[in-house]
């Protein structure tokens, strides 16, 4: 599949930004984390700034941005017009338990609940957006298992290596943080490498044979048109498979080992050099999800290619 | 609305004839010269002229070569077109409700006015069935030329698909698919047709013939194995003398 910039974003922005503000609710709720005006204003705009930037982001590729509003309608069954609704529901919780947070004092009772509801819509538009991915059954890279594992996975790594870098920076480390992230991190690695291996050894049930019904090997003699079409540069994107393997272990060097390592030499370290690290793993980490998510869409093979010589899909 | 609908009054859809079909590609031809100004207008093309030509089709005709159950390769023309399929997982991806499938007929159709050009329909249509239009940001597809099967300014015999009225061949039929006694409903049945990609679930109304046998043995075919000899045993003295003297 052709790997669109504004989707690849979108998906990692977005999915950092919903962890971020998922994790600091949970380790408020669990008195782990001091509702710090301070830290409140930088991590909810670094979770906003991410959130939005990211659907902004995605509209980018859009026909017809400015009907971009009509995608909300069809939830009933359309997994994208569910991640438009949450993604705005989200905001409503979130956006009042930031605000408390940041501009008061009133920690009232439904303060904690207030949160733990953000949360809960945050992690359902996390859900959402890999389920628009899962529920397509024309490519099995994606209508699998794995792909939501992988969209919680990494949603919730990188919003702990951002809390994580926040709390250092505002003299609040401490190790249940360290350890959410690396644990997060450790996980993150292991689930990618099991998709990887997952879709490296199941491909679609669908054959060229299935595809045209005819008996015997099929083999495609001519296409139907000279010069690539939509379909081709759409699905058929060929770059990833050649170089898959180097971007995998990028990605894993990058997304995985290097934040592992860099928060480890953080929580022993203190004061600028445990900030400048923490922030470092991050950086690094960012990089690493956007390789894999490049990765995600370029490696994923479509089956309509069986119509234009693939051999499998 | 996105959800399809619990039973469509008619199914209409094509019939296709592998063993019929040669390639001609008028089909697509036809296809493209009436939906350049029917209900989808414009079908755009980019740089028409020029090295890289390019631009939206509704029908595409691929060939394939199959080498057949005995090993016998065998080339089949193919052409693919929206299947309209029952459970079509292009609709209910749809996040605007732009995509739909009609009740009264089951076609699948865009709303070119509230489509957002997102294309996640052509990711979930198994078939390549479904054509962006760059220019015009919105996706495009096949309908079944809905503009032309009702149009009462044509004559009765012209209201079926273009890709049906122009085929030389007479490989492409039109008809109710969901009424077992129509006669494309009848051929499906004599001619073993199948749906493409079953696995896939999306119950395509469009049905495929598969290619006849080949007849490859002598004789298969109705003429004569092999031609009888002038000279069989029965023939008169003067036959059988002119037979060796004309041998020698």
């Amino acid at each position: 599949m052709h790997p669109a910039f504004s989707v690849i974003f979108f998906t990692a922005a977005s999915g950092a930004g919903y962890g971020l503000l998922t994790l600091m609710a949970i380790f408020q709720a669990g008195g782990l984390l001091p509702a710090d005006p301070m830290l409140g204003l930088m991590g909810f705009l670094i979770a906003f700034f991410l959130i939005t930037a990211g659907l902004l982001s995605s509209t980018f590729h859009l026909g017809h941005p400015e009907r971009a509003w009509r995608a909300v309608s069809q939830w009933r069954t359309s997994w994208l017009s569910r991640e438009g609704v949450f993604a705005i529901l989200a905001y409503i919780p979130t956006g009042a338990y930031a605000a408390l947070w940041i501009f008061t004092d009133l920690r009232p009772d439904w303060f904690t609940v207030l949160g733990m509801v953000g949360a809960m819509l945050c992690m359902q538009t996390v859900y959402c957006t890999a389920m628009i991915y899962a529920s397509l059954k024309t490519i099995r890279a994606w209508s699998n298992g794995w792909t939501p594992i992988g969209y919680f996975a990494l949603s919730v790594m990188t919003g702990a290596l951002l809390l994580n870098a926040v709390a250092t920076a505002f003299g609040h480390a401490q190790p249940a943080l360290f350890w959410t992230a690396a644990v997060a991190v450790a996980v993150s690695g292991i689930v990618k490498m099991q998709y990887w291996r997952f879709i490296d050894r199941r491909s679609s049930d669908s054959t060229a044979e299935t595809a045209t019904g005819l008996k015997g090997e099929v083999r495609l003699l001519e296409a139907p048109h000279t010069q690539e079409n939509y379909l081709q540069k759409e699905m058929g994107y060929k770059i990833a498979q050649k170089h898959a393997g180097k971007l995998r272990q990028l990605a894993i060097a990058a997304g995985f080992v290097a934040p592992i390592l860099l928060t480890t030499l953080a929580n022993t370290s203190a004061g600028f050099t445990a900030m400048a690290l923490t922030i470092l793993a991050v950086l690094v980490a960012a990089i690493g999800v956007l390789i894999e998510r490049w990765l995600f869409f370029a490696e994923a093979k479509h089956v309509v290619t069986l119509y234009y010589g693939a051999g499998s899909a | 609305m996105t959800s399809l609908p619990e039973a469509t009054r008619t199914k209409l859809g094509l019939v296709i004839d592998l063993d019929i079909c040669v390639g001609c590609h008028a089909c697509a031809v036809n296809c493209k010269e009436w939906n350049a100004g029917g209900h989808s207008a414009p079908l755009t093309d980019y740089d028409p002229y020029g090295a890289d030509p390019g631009g939206v089709w509704f029908n595409r005709i691929h060939s394939f070569e199959a080498t057949g159950e005995n090993g016998d390769g065998r080339t089949v023309h193919f052409p693919k077109s929206c299947l309209h399929c029952e459970d079509a997982p292009c609709v209910t991806v749809c996040p605007t409700g732009a995509s739909y499938k009609r009740e009264d007929d089951g076609i699948v159709l865009v709303n070119a006015d509230t489509c957002i050009g997102c294309k996640l329909c052509s990711w979930a249509c198994p078939y390549g069935a479904r054509e962006y239009d760059e220019d015009q940001g919105v996706m495009k597809k096949c309908t079944l030329c809905v503009d032309k099967i009702y149009n009462e300014n044509l004559d009765e015999e012209s209201r079926v698909p273009a890709c049906v009225s122009t085929c030389p061949a007479g490989a492409r039929h039109f008809g109710d698919l969901g009424d077992p006694d129509s006669d494309v409903s009848l051929l499906v049945a004599a001619r073993g047709g199948y749906d493409l990609m079953p696995e896939q679930g999306c119950k395509p109304t469009n049905k495929y013939l598969p290619p006849r046998p080949r007849k490859t043995a002598a004789g298969s075919t109705g003429a004569p194995h092999a031609l009888e000899s002038v000279v069989d045993g029965g023939a008169s003295p003067f036959l059988r003398w002119v037979d060796k003297v004309l041998s020698r």
